[in-house]
């Protein structure tokens, strides 16, 4: 017999009814100049939209921790990956850099 | 000790037909079908490092064309590092004793775990394919922009032949994870598994998160190479060092990926051939699992001189200190096993003895490279070289060896000539430190790697160093002969020749092709070497 | 686990003690329970998409670096793409994630013709997702947007967006006209690799899932055993995030000119 949860149908479409809000939101918010900050929201809703699949119709809201580990742990790998190698390219040139490179 | 007969029931006898094999689901024949691809990779290796060898025992570059070398070390180091060294021990022994070890029937997978080797073969095939139309000149490490744009050598085939292969790893590596989190026996905890099992729990963690960042690193190499697209090329705006970047976050974790199962492998031999449990289990587990980790955080070292910031430098520089500590922590505990326990010299644990001195040297010879000021020195000289088969082939191949040897009587169910493999192993460390100590001098004294010729004032070492790889190439070769030889001819082993712990030692030799007649119940400690135990065993 | 006896995390039963009855026909061999078979096999999948995540990861990175160097290509490269299809694949993705989770939700209350209708459901979504990318490709090829020899870029204007070579207002321009027509061959790299490769996953996608739909279509699911479609569903799903990730950042760098 089957422990796994079933979600109510309303769950799905509000979720789906979500996403789309958002989607239509990251497209207008495309269109208004708000200088330094539009990658930012648009990153920011991706990551909402990304976290309500993730959560409802990945179903990891109730799933087991090692799924929720394993979900964090790819990102965080990521993370590391993006970080680190932003601390070679955001310091390249930079006063008391050895040589002085050519970007 | 009674005299065993051979069972004629076991995973061998089980099915004789090529269809039998080639489709095989059992785990067991699968690691077999490695073994002998693994096996046959390494040779052609070893021929192309027969090449380099040749030509460097002279100054001058006068055995082969100079584009000719270059294909040679590129060659020798893509078979090395991708056919043989990263299957090597998750493959071969990983994938045979891993159900055994937690209880189980066979992996989570099973044809998945075939199609790994399916892969691998196909990677292989490519790789194959690549030599006979004229090899690729790049250097293992394939760096943009030559490999991009400006090599005519075979990049393409390679580059698929290594994407392939890699997916290879990545599904042995989920196979395992999967299998140690949901296929234990009942009672069998984390804190009661072998030390192999965490070192192959934490290699398959890194085989996951690592190996995709290489695959999609190839994607783009490849994309530039065939279509023209431009990520790295410079003359569109392109960096090639963000290929380094991309190329390091995997290739780094590789080297443990190589290595930590070889280490698992110690830890099961030390054990056994101290008669005693490992001193400081879960330290020893954890360290496992910091390596995976810390492994992650260190890749730019490889790319001090590239061109990236000095800033940047000093952080990678600084962390990769950190990643000697769990290894350090391991040699220890194995020390402290060994101290005052009940120590023999049977084949297996001469490769061990073996391990230690050589992965000592190559642990902190790596603190040297690890230092920014030195590296810039040494960097690109065979120091490198000479550091990297210390733990490639004094640690890894050393454990790998060692484990082969020790396993062998369950595999096959027979023993092999005692003599001979106690020879072989003497062969392999004495010609390996001949071989690679002098390259640890040349490299201080300046002598670049990936040459093909020299001042003449390094021939002496080069020559050295030659003279040490033909003994090194006999030792690997007589092991082939007394394996052979004992298929047919060996004595039969029994259930458990060493008199050593751990549930596949409980089950015949050869094994069923499900394990276990009935999945066992009472599972001790881990390495519970009682008086009782020793007593039995074969040796005491 | 139904006798009792407390467990190990993630062990199995002891066979043989409390089956209350026969082998589920799907169960393998190696299995003990089909909760075991199940757990696994999701479990699996998990795997398989965290190292989805690290492989799409490399490329996203490849983008950061080079949109925070050559930020105004980026800009005209992406405005010179239309918003429109990108949008429409948008909604029909997102869809087709809807489809498939109620597929999934179908198959765990046991109703075999609704699991069908709505696998099918997301299979012509799917492909309409790649009709309207052919679409797109298309249209690149007809621009000479396609990197290589015959690259060739001139940033084309939205209907009704003035022709702007001036920087806009508010913001800066550090590229010359050259280097932004030499840089947006990057561009257009990443984005025929990150869409191309999105699309070669949405294929094989499509391709299990006409394999489960089939499966489902003969009965072979049940409220015990359907981890194939809960399976299926994890690797769509996934690949709708990824598509929620390109979207913004292939689509909309800059709109507010």
């Amino acid at each position: 017999m089957s422990s796994v949860h079933v979600s109510p149908l309303s769950t799905y479409l509000s979720i789906f009814a979500a996403l789309m809000v958002l989607s239509a939101i990251t497209v207008g918010a495309a269109f208004v100049n708000l200088g330094s900050f539009n990658p930012v929201v648009a990153l920011a809703i991706a990551v909402i939209k990304a976290t309500l699949v993730i959560l409802f119709f990945m179903h990891v809201k109730y799933s087991s921790r090692l799924t929720k580990i394993t979900v964090v742990m790819s990102f965080f790998f990521v993370a590391i990956l993006f970080a680190e190698t932003f601390i070679d390219y955001a310091t390249r040139g930079m006063p008391g850099d050895i040589p002085p490179p050519l970007r | 000790m009674e005299t065993s007969v051979y069972p004629a029931h076991n995973y061998l006898s089980n099915g004789h037909t090529l269809r039998s094999w080639l489709l095989t689901k059992d785990h067991k024949r699968i690691a077999v079908l490695y073994l002998i691809s693994i096996s046959a990779f390494f040779f052609l290796g070893g021929l192309f490092a027969v090449g380099i060898r040749l030509e460097l025992t002279t100054p001058q570059g006068d055995l082969f064309q100079p584009d000719t070398y270059n294909k040679f070390f590129t060659l020798h180091g893509v078979i090395m590092v991708f056919l043989f060294l990263i299957p090597s021990v998750p493959a071969v022994l990983g994938n045979f004793l891993i159900p055994p070890m937690i209880g189980a029937k066979d992996l989570a997978f099973p044809r998945i775990n075939l199609l790994s080797w399916y892969l691998y073969i196909i990677g292989g095939l490519f790789t194959l394919f690549a030599i006979v139309a004229g090899g690729v000149d790049t250097g293992w490490t394939f760096y943009t922009p030559y490999s991009a744009t400006s090599s005519s050598s075979n990049v393409a085939p390679v580059a698929l032949g290594v994407f392939i292969a890699g997916f290879s790893s990545i599904l042995t590596g989920l196979n395992f994870i999967v299998t140690i989190h949901r296929m234990r026996a009942p009672g069998l905890h984390w804190f009661k598994l072998p030390l192999f099992v965490w070192a192959h729990y934490a290699t398959s963690l890194i085989q996951v998160l690592g190996t995709p960042v290489i695959a999609i690193t190839i994607v783009m190499l490849f994309v530039e190479r065939a279509f023209g697209f431009g990520i790295f090329d410079p003359q569109r705006g392109g960096d090639p060092v963000l290929f380094q970047h991309l190329f390091w976050f995997y290739s780094h974790p590789a080297v443990y990926i190589m290595i930590l199962p070889a280490l698992g492998v110690i830890s099961e031999l030390v054990s056994t051939f101290s008669r005693k449990r490992i001193f400081g289990y879960s330290f020893v587990a954890f360290s496992s699992l910091a390596i995976a980790v810390f492994g992650f955080i260190v890749w730019a070292h490889h790319m001090f001189v590239a061109g990236i910031s000095v800033y940047a430098a000093m952080v990678f520089s600084f962390l990769s200190f950190s990643v000697a500590i769990p290894s350090a922590v391991k040699v220890f505990n194995w020390a402290a096993t060994m101290y005052r326990g009940s120590i023999s010299f049977e084949a297996p644990m001469l490769y061990v003895y073996g391990f230690f001195g050589l992965f000592l040297i190559g642990g902190l010879t790596g603190l040297f490279l690890a230092t920014l000021g030195t590296d810039i020195h040494l960097h690109d000289t065979y120091f490198v070289v000479a550091h990297f088969h210390y733990i490639m082939v004094g640690g890894a191949i050393m454990g790998y060896l060692g484990g082969l040897h020790f396993w062998w009587p369950k595999i096959f169910g027979r023993m092999y000539s005692e003599f001979w493999s106690r020879i072989a192993a003497i062969l392999v460390f004495v010609g390996f430190n001949l071989t690679f100590f002098p390259q640890f001098l040349l490299g201080y004294l300046g002598m670049p790697r990936r040459y093909h010729m020299y001042p003449d004032e390094f021939q002496v070492l080069n020559v050295l160093s030659s003279a040490g790889a033909s003994i090194l190439g006999l030792g690997y070769l007589i092991p082939v002969i007394y394996f052979a030889w004992s298929l047919k001819y060996g004595e039969v082993a029994g259930n458990n020749p060493w008199g050593a712990s751990g549930l596949e030692w409980r089950t015949q030799s050869p094994p069923l092709t499900e394990n276990f007649t009935e999945v066992p119940t009472d599972i001790p400690e881990a390495y519970e070497y009682t008086p009782k135990v020793v007593r039995e065993a074969k040796l005491v | 686990m139904s006798n009792g006896i407390a467990h190990a995390e993630g062990a199995s039963p002891a066979h043989g003690h409390d089956h209350a009855h026969a082998h589920h026909p799907a169960l393998q061999h190696h299995f003990d329970t089909m909760s075991q078979q199940r757990e696994a096999g999701v479990l699996g999948m998990w795997v398989f998409l965290l190292t989805e995540v690290l492989f799409f990861g490399g490329l996203f990175f490849a983008y950061a670096i080079y949109r925070s160097w050559y930020y105004d290509a980026f800009a005209a490269a992406s405005a010179s793409i239309e918003i429109l299809p990108g949008l429409i694949n948008t909604v029909v993705l997102i869809g087709s994630s809807l489809t498939m989770a109620l597929s999934v939700r179908a198959a765990q209350t046991n109703q075999r013709k609704a699991t069908v209708n709505w696998l099918i459901a997301t299979i012509i979504l799917g492909t309409v997702f790649l009709g309207i990318k052919v679409y797109e490709y298309a249209d690149k090829f007809a621009h000479n947007h396609v990197p290589g020899a015959s690259f060739q870029f001139a940033h084309v204007p939205a209907p009704g967006e003035p022709h702007v070579e001036e920087p806009a207002a508010g913001h800066v321009t550090t590229m010359g006209h050259d280097e932004v027509e030499r840089t947006t061959q990057i561009f257009f790299s990443l984005y025929f690799t990150m869409t191309g490769l999105h699309a070669i996953h949405m294929i094989v996608g499509i391709v299990i899932l006409f394999i489960i739909t089939w499966m489902a279509h003969k009965g072979r699911f049940d409220s015990e055993w359907h981890a194939p479609v809960e399976m299926t569903g994890l690797y769509w799903h996934f690949v709708d995030i990824v598509w929620i990730f390109l979207f913004p950042l292939l689509y909309l760098v800059e709109r507010h000119n």
